[in-house]
């Protein structure tokens, strides 16, 4: 947290070379305090506080409906790890998670690093890549659904076309998980390619004057300048997707239940379901906090890469 | 967490026109070129046909044999249909209403405390930092649980208020606002004391003004990410009055799910009003999410 070792430099010039403890002026203090006291009451009441009383509610059997309470224990943690259809839902997010990754980096650095080159139509290439990352998960989950129509859905008729056989893509537990990473593609992809575009504008171009100077094909530019600069926004782009794909639910959710046969259930709608529909909220608050204790552990590691591959 | 750092300061340079290593027209532009026209068409299409579906007739809609042109004609009955008997445009006033709420309340909380957190120097600003940084981590789909149980007990399910305030809390605005705040030169405030305004007056009259392009692209960042938030809403609205569009639309699914035109005219529907945003702003839309991208995954 290196945001946190600039005090110095905050303080007036005069105070920085005196000593800043005893410059510190008395009002100060307290306006400190006033300005962060608005979202520090929200921050301990909706932030904190479930946090702190989560980790009590995994150790009770209390219901959704407020019966029961009492402490069990480690017994919801012990039934978790027992539990098939938790690990199930992990799986499953995990397989989309490695599933959606690769493409929704991949595709978005082709898409950024092609919009780069100056081809008439900038606004519309835009448009139509990030257009889709402003829709709510309901607007893309009925578009794909209805896409995905194992008789009228316009996939099929595109697969017919092509002569192969249609399927009932989001019902058949084969190629279910399928439809959901091809409709998270869609949809989120614009996120990405405006990072990696944003990146890409930030190359001095005299990099490039310089290369092709030295005879540099465009290629060679490509592997040897563009590439390695973005390396660490590929590092960045590849947290946050991993991150955004392990809290899977909406599109799942709202596009096959979670099924066929629990083929894709997420285990943030394992938690849903284990807390307002089967009312467990002790054992649900359980398995949130296995897999917070989880997203803590990678995203730890990815820091660290991160950090490694920065230097 | 420097994670920001690569995305903030491209930002300024992203509404640049596209500039690449060479302008001479060879056969690998060509080729770039037709890649991207397929892959924009690609990415049109799904969107496409769900308008070319919502402008049919049900009888064209549910044809098997799927065409761009209907036999019987265009027609505008299955968005009439769902804007007379739906709850549509009261899920509209919804969202716009605590979208609007959310996005007031986030600006400020978080303005005033990144600025305490740049520039004041107050006992405990340190560690109180560091917790909120911390906090950026922590997934709020994992509170899920105790949030609703906190939300039963002050009497706040199924009210605006349940559905508004834990979607304010946003560490990352803080951690993206500070950044900004450490930039904004120390030299003007300092005038601004020896002319004897106090804390409240800085901020409100020589800081806040240097700053509307970031509290901009934070509050278009925030007022999207609550537009279209769906898990919190459908766990907290069980009232059909006081859904918002994602949550509405979705229970509408199940009820009359097999019109498909009129679904189709729903979901195109409910995207309007953010691809009319997004023509509008889209310069700001595209800065936002490249300076505060990072805390909204």
């Amino acid at each position: 947290m290196s945001t946190t070792a600039q005090t110095g430099t905050t303080e007036p010039p005069v105070a920085a070379i005196t000593d800043p403890g005893r410059t510190r002026r008395s009002s100060d203090r307290v306006a400190g305090w006033l300005f962060v006291a608005p979202f520090l009451v929200f921050f301990l009441m909706f932030l904190i506080w479930p946090m702190i009383h989560g980790v009590y509610l995994s150790f009770t059997d209390i219901s959704l409906t407020g019966a029961g309470g009492a402490f069990v224990g480690v017994e919801n943690y012990a039934e978790a790890f027992r539990d098939g259809d938790m690990w199930r839902s992990l799986g499953n997010t995990a397989w989309f998670t490695l599933l959606s990754t690769v493409p929704l980096v991949v595709i978005a650095l082709v898409m950024a690093v092609l919009v780069e080159q100056g081809l008439p139509g900038q606004w519309l290439w835009r448009l139509s890549f990030f257009m889709p990352f402003l829709l709510a998960s309901t607007v893309i989950s009925q578009i794909w659904v209805w896409i995905f129509n194992p008789q009228l859905g316009a996939a099929n008729a595109v697969m017919e076309m092509l002569g192969f056989e249609g399927r009932a893509w989001l019902q058949d537990p084969a190629t279910a998980m399928l439809g959901i990473v091809i409709a998270t593609v869609w949809w989120t992809i614009g996120f990405n390619f405006l990072l990696y575009l944003a990146a890409l504008q930030n190359i001095p171009s005299q990099q490039y004057e310089a290369a092709s100077i030295d005879g540099a094909g465009r290629f060679r530019q490509f592997w040897s300048i563009t590439m390695p600069q973005l390396l660490p926004t590929t590092v960045l782009i590849l947290l946050l997707q991993v991150l955004a794909s392990l809290k899977l639910f909406d599109q799942v959710y709202q596009m096959t239940g979670g099924g066929p046969g629990g083929a894709t259930r997420s285990i943030l709608q394992y938690v849903y379901e284990v807390g307002f529909t089967a009312f467990r909220f002790g054992y649900s608050a359980a398995i949130s906090y296995v897999f917070f204790a989880m997203i803590i552990v990678i995203s730890l590691v990815q820091l660290r890469v991160m950090r490694r591959s920065a230097s | 967490m420097s994670a920001a750092a690569p995305a903030a300061p491209a930002a300024a340079g992203i509404d640049r026109r596209g500039r690449g290593p060479s302008r001479t027209v060879g056969p690998g532009r060509v080729v770039a070129f037709v890649v991207l026209v397929l892959m924009a068409v690609a990415w049109l299409l799904p969107f496409l046909w769900a308008v070319d579906t919502a402008l049919k007739t049900e009888e064209d809609a549910a044809s098997p044999d799927a065409s761009w042109i209907p036999a019987n004609g265009f027609t505008l009955d299955s968005f009439r249909e769902v804007l007379a008997v739906g709850n549509v445009p009261i899920w509209a006033w919804n969202s716009l209403l605590t979208s609007v709420l959310i996005t007031a309340i986030t600006v400020a909380i978080s303005a005033l405390a990144a600025y305490a957190f740049a520039r004041i120097d107050f006992k405990g600003r340190g560690w109180l930092y560091a917790v909120v940084i911390a906090s950026i981590m922590v997934p709020g789909q994992v509170l899920i649980i105790p949030l609703y149980y906190e939300m039963l007990a002050l009497r706040l399910v199924d009210t605006y208020w349940g559905l508004i305030l834990p979607q304010v809390i946003a560490p990352a605005m803080v951690f993206i606002l500070k950044k900004f705040f450490d930039q904004v030169p120390i030299e003007l405030e300092d005038a601004a004391r020896i002319d004897g305004a106090g804390r409240a007056r800085i901020f409100w009259s020589v800081v806040l003004p240097l700053s509307r392009p970031i509290l901009a692209s934070v509050a278009i960042f925030v007022f999207i990410g609550a537009w279209n938030n769906f898990l919190w809403p459908f766990l907290v609205i069980n009232d059909t009055a006081l859904m918002t569009l994602p949550v509405g639309l979705q229970t509408v699914i199940s009820a009359y799910g097999i019109v498909y035109s009129q679904v189709m005219a729903q979901a195109v529907l409910a995207a309007l009003p953010l691809i009319v945003v997004f023509l509008l702003f889209q310069r700001q839309i595209i800065k936002g999410v490249a300076t505060s991208g990072f805390g909204g995954t």
